[in-house]
């Protein structure tokens, strides 16, 4: 037994509102440079659609993750080694940009410096590429909620697994959002393919990482990625890919599109897994299995002879703690609701999804029955096998019943917890007839609907032995119910803050709003106060320079 | 024996190999980032797909047979059996394959930077001269080799220029063997001379990391973390450059007011 620790996430699909902020974030901090101007770490997919780039989950044509041969041992789909660099001169299984989209911005400084004349001024599309004017007419997310799909869902290649009414009906069945990063992935093909060896795993945190010195552009990984998650800076000649925020990691903080999602949905926490294992549990022949075989992969932390070889293995103790407390393990290993996305490509993706439940609800609720009724959606779950087929088309390789099982147990979740919380009699029926105790769906409920900032991320810091500063990069006022998350936590419930409330622009605000006063102030740059900001109540600390003390002086 | 020759075959070739040592450990220690073949697939794929393995292919073969021909000497390969009729069959033979799929090769890559337009903004001035010194070399030696070998009567570099180069290896040049070679086959060991004093500066110095390790490591690396490198420490590196329109020229058409000159207020550190 190896035991390694992963920095895993998990996503609760339920909740994502597709509004491509951790998207924009994410571009923000890391791509908005030249070459990767097409380059979305993070993107948002709707579901039913093509993906990004265009139909990457037909492996048929890209030819990416893993696949067992005959003698039962995998290997990359695209080919062994030998013929990787016989193909090292022209890629055959390569994206080209237009796969993509061809980058482009707006003449903008036509809009200020044009001669004054009869028209107004247009700014002009020019691709980034050639400078030309160009005609858009496609890009990242064309078919957007679902628009324009009459033409496009025939290429969504999970639709076309399934039965022909599928792609007839859909639309007025189901629709959701599917966000997606690069899985750091246990079995990575990304790294598997790199010729250079300029791709690792680290060691510490599972983070899959491009060496960007190591680098040599053989462009091997972009291929090899199933989830095409590595891009290839076409300017710098260099492959970039998701680093999952380590600078942020590394400090105990949330990744960009974690901190700034909308819908609070992202999860981050440690899973410890058994290195020697994932080779032989990724090389399982039945597609159906390969869930399980993941699941076997996971370690218990609370286990004392894992907690053992972990600290033979090294790890601090902090690193346990973080693993026991983890949201990851509780709802991977625990409740079991989390899924992986498309495990069939054998690479142990480390991005979970808990399926939306969204699809089933809106169609009960469209009919007289009760839509938080538990047997009412148990039935409904057994009936629609549209949705569920879909998502088991993305989440365990197209088997229902773990899908089902998931989504059951969000509808017994959503039918129990209505009762508590109408203050009639818990109803323990419905979360036994999904494997679960009362106690167990109380505590996912306040993980799931609560979730709270400290719920959410537990992130243990990275040990740094030798002494260094690591650069802060995100905003400080993000914490649970801070002003970076949209109001005051402390009176507010899990619904948000009551109307009528003053706007908690700055922390001096915020910390007087919330009768904090002027005690725990930081002024965010230290030695000032904003006045402008300042509502004449408390004195917020910094707004008179300090009293010297004698230890001070000393 | 003229000051031409001792600059052109002693003087020249040891620059040439100075520069190419020096220029190589320098650039590998300093510019690690700028080290790759910066493929440009991406951009464009059905002229790639044919030009680059010919090419490759072909220049691999070339460079074997160049190996076998220059720094092998003759008695040694006699040793092995392989006597002058041996060695003609096998250079004509394989050397045409060779000099077909090269010079087709490098025929599509060049049109295609020059007419994608994707590709060709993204080629930079040192692409440029390193194609007219490989291009040249290749042309030169292509002439000599049809004037001479095809539909001359033979000329045997075996005895010239190869003695030669190996006196350039063994610090004993002899300049002398290089004055009467035929006057393409100088060419050809010019430009040639010159690509090497370039090649640390080109996209070329991808072929010293051809990546022939990928056979025997295994498949997934894990790697501690990095604990030296501050991570905003280290200033911004060379190719990390804000996104903007490509550099180019727009001439100004009938259908739209000319364009305003772009201000640049991008800040470059
Ligand atoms: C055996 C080792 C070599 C490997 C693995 C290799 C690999 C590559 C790769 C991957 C590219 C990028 C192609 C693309 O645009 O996607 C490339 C480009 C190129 N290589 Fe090589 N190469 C090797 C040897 C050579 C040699 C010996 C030469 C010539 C002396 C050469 C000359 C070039 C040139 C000129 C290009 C640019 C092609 C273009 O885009 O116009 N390579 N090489
Ligand atoms: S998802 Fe990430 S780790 Fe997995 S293969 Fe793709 S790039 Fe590599
Ligand atoms: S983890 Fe960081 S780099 Fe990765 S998608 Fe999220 S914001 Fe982007
Ligand atoms: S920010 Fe959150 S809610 Fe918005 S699209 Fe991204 S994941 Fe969904």
């Amino acid at each position: 037994m190896r035991v390694m620790a992963q920095m895993s996430m998990i996503m609760n699909l339920d909740k994502c509102i597709g509004c491509h902020t951790c998207s924009v974030t994410c571009k923000q901090v890391w791509t908005n440079r030249t070459g990767v101007e097409y380059a979305w770490f993070n993107n948002v997919e709707t579901k039913p659609g093509v993906g990004y780039p265009r139909q990457y989950e037909d492996q048929e044509k890209w030819k990416g993750g893993w696949v067992r041969n005959k003698r039962g041992r995998l290997k990359l789909r695209a080919g062994g080694r030998l013929s990787k660099l016989l193909h090292i001169f022209d890629n055959p299984d390569l994206p080209v940009i237009d796969d993509y989209y061809e980058p482009w911005t707006y003449d903008y400084d036509m809009l200020t410096t044009a001669p004054a004349g009869t028209q107004s001024p247009v700014a002009r599309p020019k691709s980034l590429l050639t400078g030309k004017n160009m005609d858009i007419k496609w890009s990242g997310n064309w078919d957007d909620n679902l628009g324009g799909s009459q033409e496009t869902a025939a290429d969504d290649p999970i639709l076309a697994t399934m039965s022909e009414h599928v792609k007839m009906e859909f639309e007025n069945t189901f629709m959701f959002y599917l966000p997606r990063i690069c899985e750091h992935c246990l079995n990575p093909a990304c790294v598997a393919a790199c010729p250079s060896g300029a791709m690792y795993k680290r060691e510490e945190d599972g983070i899959v990482l491009v060496d960007e010195d190591g680098c040599r552009g053989w462009r091997m990984c972009v291929s090899a990625c199933p989830y095409k998650k590595v891009y290839f800076n076409h300017k710098t000649g260099k492959a970039e890919k998701c680093t999952l925020c380590y600078p942020l990691i590394e400090q105990g903080k949330p990744t960009i599109c974690s901190e700034t999602c909308v819908g609070r949905l992202r999860y981050l926490g440690l899973m410890l897994y058994d290195a020697d294992a994932v080779l032989a549990q990724a090389s399982v022949e039945n597609e159906h299995d390969l869930l399980d075989a993941q699941r076997a992969c996971f370690l218990d932390p609370f286990d004392p002879e894992v907690i053992a070889a972990a600290k033979a293995e090294g790890m601090e103790d902090d690193w346990i703690l973080a693993a026991q407390n983890s949201p990851i393990y509780k709802m991977i290993s625990e409740y079991k609701i989390a899924l992986p996305l498309h495990p069939e490509y054998r690479t142990m993706p480390m991005v979970w999804y808990i399926p939306p439940l969204s699809p089933v609800v809106d169609v009960v609720s469209t009919t007289q029955a009760d839509s938080e009724d538990a047997r009412t959606l148990f039935a409904a779950i057994d009936r629609l096998r549209i949705p569920v087929e879909y998502l088991a088309g993305l989440f365990s390789a197209g088997d229902v019943r773990p899908v089902e099982a998931s989504l059951k147990k969000l509808a017994a979740m959503r039918s129990y917890m209505r009762d508590i919380n109408l203050g009639k009699p818990a109803d323990e029926r419905i979360p036994r007839a999904v494997g679960m105790t009362g106690e167990t769906m109380e505590a996912m409920y306040r993980l799931l609907a609560i979730a709270k900032y400290e719920d959410r991320y537990v992130i243990p810091k990275a040990h740094v032995e030798t002494a260094r500063e690591l650069d802060e990069l995100a905003c400080s006022l993000d914490t649970d119910g801070g002003p970076g998350m949209g109001g005051p936590g402390q009176n507010a419930g899990p619904f948000g803050q009551e109307p009528g409330m003053p706007l908690a622009g700055t922390v001096s605000n915020y910390n007087e709003m919330t009768g904090r006063g002027g005690e725990k102030t930081k002024p965010t740059t230290p030695g000032r106060v904003n006045l402008l900001n300042w509502t004449g109540g408390a004195v917020p600390q910094g707004m008179f320079p300090p009293k010297k003390s004698p230890e001070a002086t000393a | 024996m003229t000051p031409l020759d001792y600059l052109l075959w002693v003087a020249f070739p040891y620059i040439a190999a100075a520069t190419f040592v020096v220029g190589h450990i320098l650039r590998y220690r300093f510019d690690q980032f700028g080290w790759t073949s910066r493929s440009s697939q991406t951009y464009e794929n059905r002229l790639l797909r044919w030009g680059s393995p010919m090419f490759h292919y072909g220049m691999l073969m070339v460079i074997g047979g160049h190996v076998v021909g220059l720094f092998i000497p003759k008695p040694w390969l006699e040793f092995f059996g392989v006597t002058e009729h041996i060695y003609h069959l096998g250079a004509t033979s394989l050397g045409s394959i060779a000099a077909v799929l090269t010079i087709a090769g490098l025929v599509i890559l060049i049109i295609r930077r020059r007419l994608v337009t994707r590709v060709h903004l993204a080629t930079t001035v040192m692409d440029k001269v390193m194609y007219i010194f490989l291009g040249g070399t290749i042309l030169f030696g292509t002439i000599a080799t049809v004037l001479h070998q095809v539909f001359g009567a033979g000329y045997d570099y075996r005895g010239s220029i190869s003695p030669w180069i190996r006196s350039l290896w063994g610090f004993q040049p002899q300049p002398e063997l290089m004055s009467d070679v035929p006057f393409f086959f100088q060419l050809h060991v010019l430009t040639a001379t010159a690509l090497f004093l370039l090649w640390p500066f080109t996209r070329l110095v991808h072929v010293f990391s051809a990546p022939i390790g990928y056979i025997w490591r295994p498949y997934v690396i894990y790697r501690s973390r990095d604990t030296h490198k501050g991570s905003g420490a280290r200033t911004v590196k060379r190719g990390w450059e804000k996104a903007e329109l490509p550099d180019v020229r727009v001439s100004p058409r009938a259908d739209e007011p000319a364009r305003p000159s772009r201000s640049r207020t991008n800040i470059r550190r």
